[in-house]
């Protein structure tokens, strides 16, 4: 017999929900070292690369923030629809629709400079996500198409549009046949925020888009409506709270908040449009979503802690010589570790008396009579 | 006689509640022993505690002379004892004998014939190829129980079987339970329904409040000294003066045809019904006979869509196509059936759940919850009540059935609704909050409110209803006058003897 057994918590404990993520980071910071040390690099000097470097520096502190903006921005959206079951995993794919319109926009006015321009890009890019998603909300409740799978393929069909875009329609005709568009203008693009760093103004919008749904998510009676869809349809169905309004709310808000983030990214740090646009933001925002608690505050930290592993990966790339793949693992383990620990929020592990191992052991003895 | 279990000193003690307090009991073998008890007394945790779903924390069982530690219900299925729980274990999407293979050895067919001839045995009809998610509460309780007869039990725990089962069906259950006790097959059983224990129990065992009150020979009590002995108190009675009979028709419901999408429902064929301001209306029969399908449409979960047709009108407004929402905008308000995941949900706390169905009633403004006016809302709802609960942050799974039933027929209640509808409302729950639920309909009859009770209990239905109509396989009869009629009137009736074109009608 084993001596542990879980026990079932017949309340859920805060406490507990609080320190899932900060237990989830830790063992992902020890099974980390040990991945360092396998590698041959010595884990203080790894660790000191990938997690506190980045933020010695005000470029590294704008590098972090610069990718925490639009993390945060998709997690916010997605959280909404997972907390009433709503499945959006194709926020790539959506962020990848906001890029390619806000891209057009800014393409089409190449040579104006009305202070309009971008918030029009900001309009159209959201939209051009949420219709993305809406096309997942359409199947899913017209002929009830799982939304797992379809926002998930949908993803790659953008990408398709957007290889065939950046190679015909809006190829830059001046750019030597490279696969991109032309850089945009000036009034296309976000303010920088600090001088010597990329991070821009559109931070301002993931903050913004986090309190607002704070107060979705806490207040308002459109968000319980879709936490009660979530938790227990027959009682949504009971009190009269459209299913498939829940649906498309969910998508609609997940598929507006990537393309909302898709802007940022092409009117921030790229300024033109071409093949790789987003280093999976649409997807480590699942993982930031759920690091983060489904709630918004929580995903404030997670956004952060993510961006954190992005930047680091990539400079720890140069300064200590690790693989490519770090940034990729550390996320792997972060998810696999949250889920397991995510166990101990409705469970615990009680230990068994030595009374109770002796008495069981008899116990069996008397079973098998 | 020889002794199966003996529980010496049991204590269970809940971070918020000394569930168990020092139990004593011993089962002997082949009798069938009762234990009773209101809701909250304690009862389904002791039986929790003999099935190995929890461990004790003081005290020790003993089965069959020897002390054990049960850890697990696999390990007490092992020793020889089945449980059929209150709420159901059985997955919705596998049939009635892939469920039940997964606790049973054998092939599907010869699970099949098995379960056939257990159903044919004990008066249990059920079929093994229909999925779980079609059948009604009554006949997933007979899943349940030839699950765990098929197991060959030595002590079988029953956690109020009754409820769900009609009349007939009961007289069945105890027929089945008579014959499993010749056989040397000990039951407990777990109910508060006085009439059974006296015709069906060995001995009864009394707990309130955690603690063991005493162990009686039923057949020596009366109902009214045991339901003494349970609650500490007399029952109150509910009595009442007849309806008026001119009330406004408020709920009026005409020749509805509908045939549901699940092709294991019941349709509903050219059902007919009224219900006046100040009148109970109550419609009898087993589970499974169309009951489910007409609350939906009365409620607005399912909208009248053709083919379906017919019309519902409700304080005069045509409503067939209305939401939910919109007929409580009516003055509608509805019980349903189901408490954990339909009238409420499992994982928010009361005071979200008051909201629920609340929040057009001053709970929220402009879209926003307002928390003060929710958690009063919930506070007085558990007051008024007597829900035993830890205040309107407890969530509703941590409710026993019958105080989360109080909460949501309360929290109804208090919408103050001109058409009030019933599905089951005092099920499992005990009998002073039971009386105390009657008590209360019949006062909003009295202040004029239309109330519609969906039961299977004839004695509640002849105890606070002005009319009673019967349902039997999608049919509802005319009504009768409560006051002019009998059980065995009602009780043909339940056999379809109304409807023109069934046997039991051909045979009368």
């Amino acid at each position: 017999m084993k001596p542990f057994q879980l026990v079932p918590r017949t309340q859920q404990s805060l406490a507990a929900q609080l320190l899932v993520p900060v237990v989830s980071i830790i063992l992902t910071l020890v099974a980390g070292s040990v991945m360092f040390m396998l590698l041959g690099k010595s884990p203080p000097a790894a660790f000191y690369a990938f997690f506190i470097e980045p933020l010695t520096t005000r470029y590294g502190i704008g590098e972090v923030l610069l990718k925490m903006g639009p993390l945060l921005l998709i997690a916010q959206g997605l959280a909404i629809g997972f907390r009433a079951q709503v499945w959006n995993i194709g926020a790539e794919g959506q962020l990848l629709l906001g890029a390619i319109v806000s891209g057009a926009i800014a393409l089409q006015f190449e040579t104006s400079d009305s202070a309009w321009l971008l918030p029009s890009m900001v309009v159209g890019g959201t939209l051009a996500g949420a219709a993305w998603a809406a096309i997942a909300a359409w199947l899913r409740t017209s002929f009830n198409a799982n939304e797992i799978l379809v926002t998930f393929m949908l993803s790659s069909v953008a990408l398709q549009l957007l290889y065939y875009l950046v190679s015909g329609p809006l190829r830059d005709p001046m750019g030597m046949s490279f696969p991109q568009s032309a850089m945009f203008g000036d009034a296309a693009l976000f303010e920088p925020l600090v001088s010597g760093t990329r991070v821009n103004t559109s931070l301002y919008l993931a903050l913004a888009v986090t309190i607002v749904a704070w107060i979705f998510v806490q207040r308002s009676i459109p968000g319980y409506k879709l936490l009660v869809s979530g938790l227990a349809p027959q009682a949504a169905r009971y009190a009269g709270f459209s299913e498939n309004r829940a649906v498309w709310l969910g998508l609609l808000i997940g598929g507006a908040a990537a393309g909302m983030a898709g802007v940022g990214e092409v009117a921030g740090p790229l300024g033109l449009l071409q093949r790789n646009i987003s280093p999976g933001y649409g997807f480590a925002a699942i993982i930031v979503a759920f690091l983060g608690g489904l709630h918004p505050i929580g995903i404030l930290f997670a956004a952060f802690f993510m961006a954190l592993i992005y930047v680091g990966g990539d400079m720890s790339l140069v300064s200590v010589g690790l693989p490519n793949a770090s940034t990729t693992i550390f996320q792997g383990m972060l998810l696999v570790f949250y889920l397991a620990c995510y166990l101990f929020v409705n469970y615990r592990l009680q230990r068994r008396s030595k009374k109770q191992l002796i008495s069981a052991s008899s116990g069996r003895e008397g079973s098998t009579q | 006689m020889t002794e199966l279990l003996k529980l010496d000193g049991i204590s269970k003690i809940y971070p918020s509640v000394v569930a168990n307090d020092n139990i004593d009991l011993s089962i002997e073998k082949g009798e069938i022993h009762a234990i009773l008890g209101e809701n909250g007394a304690g009862k389904s945790t002791l039986m929790k505690l003999i099935y190995g779903v929890s461990q004790p924390d003081r005290g020790t069982i003993y089965w069959r002379g020897k002390a054990v530690q049960v850890r697990n219900p696999a390990h007490a299925r092992a020793l020889g004892i089945g449980m059929v729980f209150q709420h159901f274990s059985l997955f919705e999407s596998m049939t009635v004998v892939q469920n039940i293979s997964l606790a049973v050895p054998g092939s599907l067919s010869d699970l099949s014939k098995a379960i056939i001839k257990a159903a044919e045995g004990f008066g249990l009809p059920v079929s093994p190829d229909t999925l779980v998610n079609s059948l009604s509460v009554g006949e997933r309780q007979r899943v349940e129980i030839i699950r765990c007869i098929l197991q060959n039990p030595k002590l079988l725990i029953m956690d109020e079987p009754t409820s769900v089962l009609p009349p007939q069906g009961v007289e069945m259950l105890f027929d089945t339970l008579r014959k499993l006790a010749a056989d040397g097959c000990s039951i407990l059983y777990i109910s508060h329904k006085m009439d059974e224990i006296r015709s069906l129990c060995d001995r009864a065992t009394v707990l309130r409040d955690g603690k063991l009150v005493g162990t009686v020979k039923p057949s020596e009590e009366t109902s009214q000294s045991l339901a003494k002995l349970m609650i500490g108190r007399e029952i109150p009675h509910a009595s009442h003066e007849a309806a008026t009979e001119d009330g406004e028709v408020k709920l009026r419901i005409e020749q509805v045809n509908h045939t549901p999408k699940d092709p294991f429902g019941t349709p509903l064929n050219s059902v007919s019904l009224q219900v006046r301001a100040g009148e109970i209306v109550g419609i009898a029969g087993v589970s499974g006979n169309g009951q489910n399908e007409l609350m939906r449409i009365i409620s607005g979960e399912t909208l009248l869509k053709p083919p379906s047709n017919g019309q519902i009108t409700l304080c005069g407004q045509n409503t067939g196509r209305l939401a939910p929402m919109q007929r409580r905008r009516l003055g509608f308000s509805f019980v349903p059936e189901e408490r954990l995941g339909r009238g409420a949900v499992p994982d928010l706390n009361l005071g979200y759940n008051s909201l629920l169905t609340g929040l057009e009633n001053g709970l929220s403004s402009m879209g926003f919850i307002r928390f003060g006016k929710m958690k009063a809302m919930a506070d007085e709802c558990i007051a008024k009540n007597d829900v035993r609960c830890g205040g309107n942050s407890a969530r509703a799974s941590s409710l026993s059935g019958g105080n989360l039933q109080k909460f949501i027929v309360g929290r109804e209640m208090a919408l103050t609704p001109e058409v009030l509808v019933l599905s089951q409302p005092t099920w499992g729950v005990d009998v002073g909050a039971a009386a105390a639920i009657r008590e209360a309909l019949i006062k909003l009859r009295d202040a004029g409110v239309a109330i519609l009770l969906v039961s299977e209990e004839l004695e509640e239905l002849f105890e606070v209803t002005d009319r009673i109509h019967v349902i039997f396989n999608g049919h509802l009869s005319d009504s009768l006058p409560t006051r002019g009629t009998n059980a065995e009137q009602i009780g043909h009736w339940m056999t379809g003897s109304f409807v023109p074109s069934t046997p039991a009608a051909a045979a009368s």
